[in-house]
């Protein structure tokens, strides 16, 4: 199935606070059904495109289209109403709220007329089971609160909501930066799911290795302007980091990766069988995100190598 | 399909422990002071009369006084917010009741309509100027408190020349709205009962209670409302998103600037309610009623469970630190000490609660 035109069309998108240019001439285009990911050091833009797609601000110059439709939106309430769901960093969750007033905060489902109209509990239950369900997480009790969820599971009620409110456009910011390895392959396996679902998702993030094992495009910023966008085939695991870090920062971050790789290394040899921790879809992915963590190192041993 | 799920999760739901369950409602602190509070003054104040249907009804009118502003001061701080001129909301609304009926000869029901008028714009300049200026209500209000105070007093005094007014019963009689407010439920019940030496009477045979004052009704039906608003209603779960992430509530859609400017409306109306309860019952209005009343407030807020940095707390709660509160300052009267203790007993209580809130939400959040 291959759709007519992108979901979301960026078209030369500038965005200035001040004197400051956080965004100079980006584009860059979402497909139904694609994980696209937007990588970049911290203050090349990314937080700032991704604010302007989800409501947050208004395009200094450029334009973005909807389904071919040229948008602005004034709010987050507005994207979110064309399908254009957020999952931002602090998580849109409230520790103290159960599970399901979280999951319908701000859309709780009603019964009943006038005055006698009520948040309609039981259903609203209900549904969060079934959906927490689907991605895999067995609640006891949707009324529990969210503070006793895990960060990844937390990630994934966000993006629970998104999915079951309608979203055609996930927004993702960081999703498994504050994740450990095993946290973040769950969330991983749930874009994975997001794209099956014919979603357009947009993947924030500074670890490659995460964004290579969902992303089908690559869009990399640096200091407010595209690096260009890749897909999967044509470009590599170390060119798209060595991208990211700017070339000469290299050296820094093989020592930086060589540690991770040890930390890894370390978890791996204390963790319990694969069988034991659940799915083992869950612990292929983080297998996979270990070796390439392995690889990187190899190949930016021998870049150093041949710098030298 | 829906039923097996329904099922299937109230057999899981009754894997929870009992305690567990419990221990996750706010008002358990309150009403587990509550029995405390009352078996204490059972053994020490037991014969004193503090239990006969006149002192009960005495140290649930006081408790009801405070609980219908502890209803509103919690959903209030549940969504994050403070209202510290609520006490002087009370002087203010007292007045503007009694001045316009003793003055200017308005009939009762519409001074009263009057003040719940005065007080809705109240609420909302206090709930404008805190969303829109984004300072921490507690200044806010704490400014408000000294503005409505001063101009209760001011007022008062230009145009009265006085700061009490007295006088209001005779104007009161025979209006229709007035008993809403000022009077005795139940008044044939407790006459029947008193025929029947069931109750306690007078030495003219009439029964020495006359009958439930409506404050009790009132305090019970609001905290009845507001509890199926709080759990059961789209704004209710609005009130649980303001408080407990303002940014995050404001990204799904939720109205959170209209939500607290309602709900500021909503405590400076249950001050109204308050000042027209009191000048209605003792038939007088006073430029210094109310004073200390919203701290008064916030404690039974505490005590019942809310939590300071909103986000979590019942209307139930409140209503159990409004009768812990009553019953003691009553119950102190009663056994016969000195009543200057009562306000240590306060602050200790305050204390206590503040710590077992704590301690609450740790749980709430960490254990799994």
């Amino acid at each position: 199935m291959a759709p007519a035109r992108p979901l979301i069309d960026v078209q030369d998108i500038s965005k200035q606070f001040g004197s400051v240019i956080a965004l100079s001439g980006v584009s860059m285009t979402v497909w139904p059904g694609e994980v696209h990911c937007l990588l970049g050091d911290n203050g090349a833009g990314k937080s700032t495109l991704i604010k302007t797609l989800s409501g947050v601000h208004q395009p200094s110059s450029g334009r973005i289209l909807l389904d071919g439709e040229p948008i602005l939106f004034n709010s987050p309430r507005d994207a979110l109403d064309r399908g254009i769901a957020t999952v931002f960093q602090d998580l849109a969750m409230i520790p103290l709220m159960s599970i399901t007033r979280n999951f319908f905060m701000g859309r709780e489902p009603t019964k009943g007329f006038g005055p006698f109209r009520r948040f309609d509990v039981e259903t609203a239950n209900r549904v969060a089971r079934e959906e927490m369900q689907k991605i895999g997480i067995d609640v006891r009790d949707p009324s529990q609160a969210v503070g006793t969820l895990s960060g990844g599971e937390r990630q994934c009620v966000a993006i629970a909501r998104a999915v079951y409110f309608g979203a055609k456009v996930l927004i993702l910011d960081e999703p498994t930066s504050a994740l450990g390895v095993k946290q973040a392959s769950v969330v991983l396996r749930y874009v994975a799911q997001a794209r099956a679902r014919n979603l357009g998702v947009i993947f924030i993030s500074h670890n490659v290795h995460h964004a290579w094992a969902v992303g089908d495009k690559f869009t990399v910023l640096n200091r407010g302007k595209t690096l260009g966008t890749f897909d999967k085939s044509q470009i590599t695991r170390e060119q798209l980091l060595s991208m990211m870090a700017g070339g000469k920062e290299l050296e820094q971050l093989g020592a930086e990766l060589e540690e991770f790789a040890r930390a890894d290394a370390a978890r791996a040899g204390g963790r319990e069988s694969p069988l034991e921790a659940g799915a083992a879809a869950e612990a292929a992915i983080a297998a996979t995100l270990r070796q390439e963590v392995a690889e990187d190192r190899e190949l930016l041993e021998v870049e150093r190598r041949r710098r030298h | 399909m829906a039923s097996v799920t329904a099922n299937r999760v109230d057999e899981r739901l009754q894997q929870a422990p009992l305690l567990t369950r419990l221990l996750s409602r706010p008002e358990l602190g309150a009403i587990a002071g509550t029995v405390l509070v009352f078996a204490f003054f059972a053994v020490v104040a037991g014969g004193s009369g503090m239990f006969s249907l006149k002192g009960v009804i005495t140290f649930l009118e006081v408790s009801a006084q405070l609980g219908i502003l502890a209803v509103f001061a919690s959903l209030l701080m549940i969504a994050g917010e403070f209202d510290l001129s609520v006490g002087s909301m009370i002087g203010f609304a007292g007045v503007a009741i009694a001045i316009p009926v003793t003055l200017y000869g308005w009939p009762v029901w519409t001074a009263v309509l009057f003040a719940f008028g005065v007080a809705v714009l109240v609420g909302y300049v206090n709930g404008y100027i805190t969303v829109k200026t984004g300072l921490p209500s507690f200044i806010v209000t704490l400014a408000g408190l000294f503005v409505l105070r001063g101009l209760t007093i001011g007022l008062t005094r230009l145009l009265t020349g006085r700061t009490q007014i007295p006088g209001i019963h005779k104007f009161s009689e025979g209006d229709w709205l007035a008993p809403l407010f000022g009077s005795d439920a139940f008044k044939g019940l407790f006459v029947w009962l008193a025929a029947r030496g069931w109750i306690d009477t007078l030495p003219n045979g009439a029964p020495a209670v006359p009958g439930i004052p409506v404050s009790i009704l009132w305090w019970l039906g609001l905290t009845a409302v507001a509890t199926w608003v709080l759990l059961r209603t789209r704004f209710g779960n609005w009130i649980f998103a303001c408080g407990g992430d303002k940014n995050a509530a404001r990204n799904v859609g939720v109205p959170v600037d209209r939500v607290k400017i309602i709900l500021f409306i909503g405590t400076a109306c249950a001050a109204a309610l308050f000042a027209a309860i009191q000048v209605l019952k003792f038939g007088s209005a006073d430029t210094q009623r109310g004073l200390l009343k919203e701290f008064e407030a916030i404690i039974a807020v505490v005590i019942g469970g809310t939590l300071l940095t909103g986000g979590y707390g019942s209307a139930i709660g409140p209503a159990f630190g409004a009768l812990i509160f009553g019953t003691v300052q009553m119950g102190i009267f009663y056994t016969g000490v000195d009543t200057d203790w009562f306000k240590v007993f306060v602050g200790v209580m305050v204390l206590v609660a503040v710590i077992f809130n704590n301690y609450i939400r740790k749980r709430m959040t960490e254990a799994r």
